[in-house]
């Protein structure tokens, strides 16, 4: 990581001896502690560090869950019961673990929204946003195998939906599909790999992440004016700052989460997923997570299976050009009229494919699922390379403390005329 | 600001939840509405009612047990907090008496023998596989129903209104032979004949002994199945609710205090 403090800082003798051989304490402070952040911040951006909190969530209840688990057709769902039953506490860890995977849904798509409309992905921060798009891909494909584990009946049939898709393919799409299912249909080593790949990949997952912070830590936070940090005046040292602001929002999100966790667990998944899985009964509606739904809703609102996938995958890959298809020069949304009402229609586009992929794919679903992906599109291909041409941004402020003087800062505004320097810690 | 799909999914969720005992989403996708039992474990402090619970049991094994498996419960669990919690002694003898022997073995001469329950076994299953079962109820295969409350949308209300669901099929429906006409049941054709009638199973607590309450007893008992941990889940979710808030209010004030000085 860029820059670090010098290791002759360090007070402590043994400190100074690791230091200056790995200079990780040093670095840590840099990146962690006093790393120059933004004061204007909002609640949103405290997202990254919520995101953070649910990796390793996910990682510590699925090490547990899986000294438990047995990844086998005939076991796999008993596993789960017993796990539920006669492990201790482990109706917790499992309840945390499936409704982690929501939570940490919600957190990333905040985070996501959060960046579009403050325009977090513009330069200099295009590989950020890539990394970023990349994991959203992988969560995706982890939480998908995840689903499939207690080999209920969405767990099975949402398995044979999906790798069925990629028979799509021309030619080679169904070897494709045996070599994914390693037999002739979802089996027993479908149920091993997918275990295996749910396993290995959240550390994938983590190693981006780290990448993900490294490439934030070189141009620093973006902010909700989209104006840079220009003096020291404009930012704070991360810790205790941030530290604590982020931790507040934490603890309010594990509020967020243990409702579900405690009083709901099973609100969010699907009843059928008690029933274990039998391949010769179909599910009256095979529907995946929530947060697959409007992919999903693309999907099938092509009317070519082949078009469906192609639409599905493009909905994200359309995300890795984003920095590109937004010409306006402006970075933050607040400041940017028409974008923002575009957003918001965005945001209602995408809620709406949400609750058209929960519906049977028939009749005046299948019309307002097939004009909803039109309009997701449109945003990204039409809208937003327009706008940048036709539309009359605010005027910017000259800087982030001349935004927090004016009102504008994002967060709660302090009275003009407050002491202006930021109190710095020892 | 501003909200997301996300969290508005999660606010639209919220709302729609009802913090009940069932728990279960996704509503029935049917053209009727299922019954609505005021159970004891609705509600964020609902407990299961111990005689019910035990009542339920005795519905099961008189009336269900025949057909209807629950093969992840162990008689232990009679006797575990926040269950029937039946004494020890009367789990053993539960188990004892449970009209089927478990399977054991093998023996020393290699062969497999039936023998009393003991409260660590599992409750015997009625059938030794799927096609056993079916072949035995023309062709209808009785689910297990370890965690049937929550294999199917409306949990323990669904149980209840299937149980008293039973009803001459209307002029115009035509039913096959080995199927009942029930208003709850998705398509209305069961497989499962009327199981419970007023006066089929005795109780000694005074509790009536009607179809009505036989079906509200069992449904109880077989959420509690599903769910067996739902007592010590709601405790300790309401001990983790009191710790966050009060955390959360220090966190607030600390930020608070912290930034005090800071201009954002």
């Amino acid at each position: 990581m860029s820059g670090h403090h010098p290791t002759s800082e360090l007070e402590h003798p043994v400190a100074r001896w690791l230091d200056s051989r790995l200079p990780i304490i040093s670095a840590m402070k840099a990146q962690f502690i006093d790393f120059p952040t933004p004061k204007n911040l909002n609640y949103f951006w405290t997202f990254g560090g919520i995101l953070m909190l649910m990796l390793v969530v996910q990682i510590i209840s699925g090490v547990v869950l899986a000294m438990h688990y047995t990844p086998h057709v005939d076991r796999a769902f008993e596993s789960v019961e017993m796990i539920m039953r006669d492990v201790n506490y482990g109706w917790l860890i499992r309840y945390i673990h499936a409704n982690g995977a929501s939570m940490f849904f919600v957190a990333v798509y905040i985070h996501l929204a959060r960046g579009l409309y403050y325009g977090s992905y513009k330069a200099p921060r295009e590989v950020l946003w890539g990394i970023g798009v990349i994991i959203l891909i992988l969560m995706m494909a982890i939480a998908f195998m995840g689903y499939v584990l207690p080999w209920g009946q969405m767990s099975f049939w949402g398995a044979t939906v999906i790798t069925n898709l990629f028979s799509a393919i021309p030619l080679v799409g169904a070897p494709i599909v045996e070599w994914l299912w390693g037999g002739f249909a979802v089996g027993n080593p479908t149920l091993n790999r997918f275990f295996s790949l749910h396993y290995l990949l959240p550390f994938v997952l983590a190693g981006l992440v780290f990448l993900h912070v490294w490439a934030l830590h070189v141009p620093g936070n973006n902010n909700p004016t989209g104006v840079p940090v220009k003096t020291p005046k404009d930012a704070i040292p991360f810790h205790p700052y941030y530290t604590v602001k982020d931790g507040f929002a934490i603890v309010c999100f594990i509020i967020f989460f243990a409702f579900w966790v405690f009083y709901a667990p099973n609100y969010l998944g699907h009843a059928d997923n008690y029933i274990p899985a039998n391949p010769l009964v179909t599910p009256a509606h095979i529907v995946p997570e929530w947060y697959l739904l409007p992919f999903y809703a693309i999907l099938r609102a092509i009317p070519s299976k082949l078009g469906g996938v192609i639409a599905m995958f493009a909905a994200l890959i359309v995300l890795f050009f984003l920095p590109w298809l937004d010409t306006s020069r402006v970075r933050s949304g607040a400041f940017r009229p028409m974008f923002k009402v575009f957003f918001w229609i965005f945001v209602a586009a995408c809620i709406g494919l949400g609750y058209l992929g929960a519906q049977p794919a028939e009749g005046i679903y299948i019309v307002f699922a097939r004009i909803l992906t039109i309009y997701y599109f449109a945003h990204f291909l039409v809208v937003l390379p327009l706008l940048g041409i036709f539309e009359t941004p605010r005027p910017l402020p000259n800087s982030i403390s001349e935004a927090v003087l004016k009102g504008q800062g994002g967060s709660a505004t302090v009275p003009a005329g407050a002491a202006s320097a930021p109190e710095k810690r020892g | 600001m501003f909200k997301t799909k996300a969290g508005v999914n999660a606010l639209v969720l919220a709302a729609a939840l009802s913090v009940g005992g069932a728990q279960l989403a996704h509503a029935a996708e049917a053209d009727f509405e299922l019954k609505n039992v005021d159970f004891s474990f609705e509600g964020p402090f609902g407990t299961f009612d111990r005689g019910q619970l035990q009542r339920g049991y005795k519905v099961y094994v008189e009336s269900c047990a025949g057909c209807h498996g629950i093969d992840y419960l162990a008689f232990r669990n009679l006797g575990e907090p926040g269950g029937p919690e039946f004494s020890e002694d009367v789990v053993s003898v539960l188990a004892e008496e449970f009209p089927r022997q478990v399977t054991d073995g093998p023996d020393e001469t290699g062969e497999m023998f039936e023998r009393p329950g003991t409260p660590p076994d599992r409750l015997p299953p009625p059938f030794p596989n799927e096609a056993a079962a079916r072949a035995a109820n023309g062709g209808a295969y009785p689910p297990d129903l370890s965690v049937i409350a929550k294999a199917r949308a409306g949990g323990p209300d669904y149980i209840y209104s299937i149980l008293t669901g039973y009803e001459e099929p209307p002029a115009d429906v035509e039913m096959r032979p080995g199927q009942y006409y029930n208003a709850y049941f998705p398509g209305h054709a069961i497989g499962m004949p009327p199981p419970l009638d007023d006066g089929l199973v005795s109780f000694d607590d005074g509790a009536p002994e009607t179809l009505d309450q036989y079906a509200k007893d069992v449904s109880a008992f077989l959420m509690w199945t599903a769910e067996p941990k739902l007592e010590a889940r709601r405790r300790l979710g309401f001990e983790v609710m009191v710790f966050l808030i009060i955390f959360a209010g220090m966190m607030y004030f600390s930020y608070k205090k912290l930034w005090r000085d800071v201009e954002h």
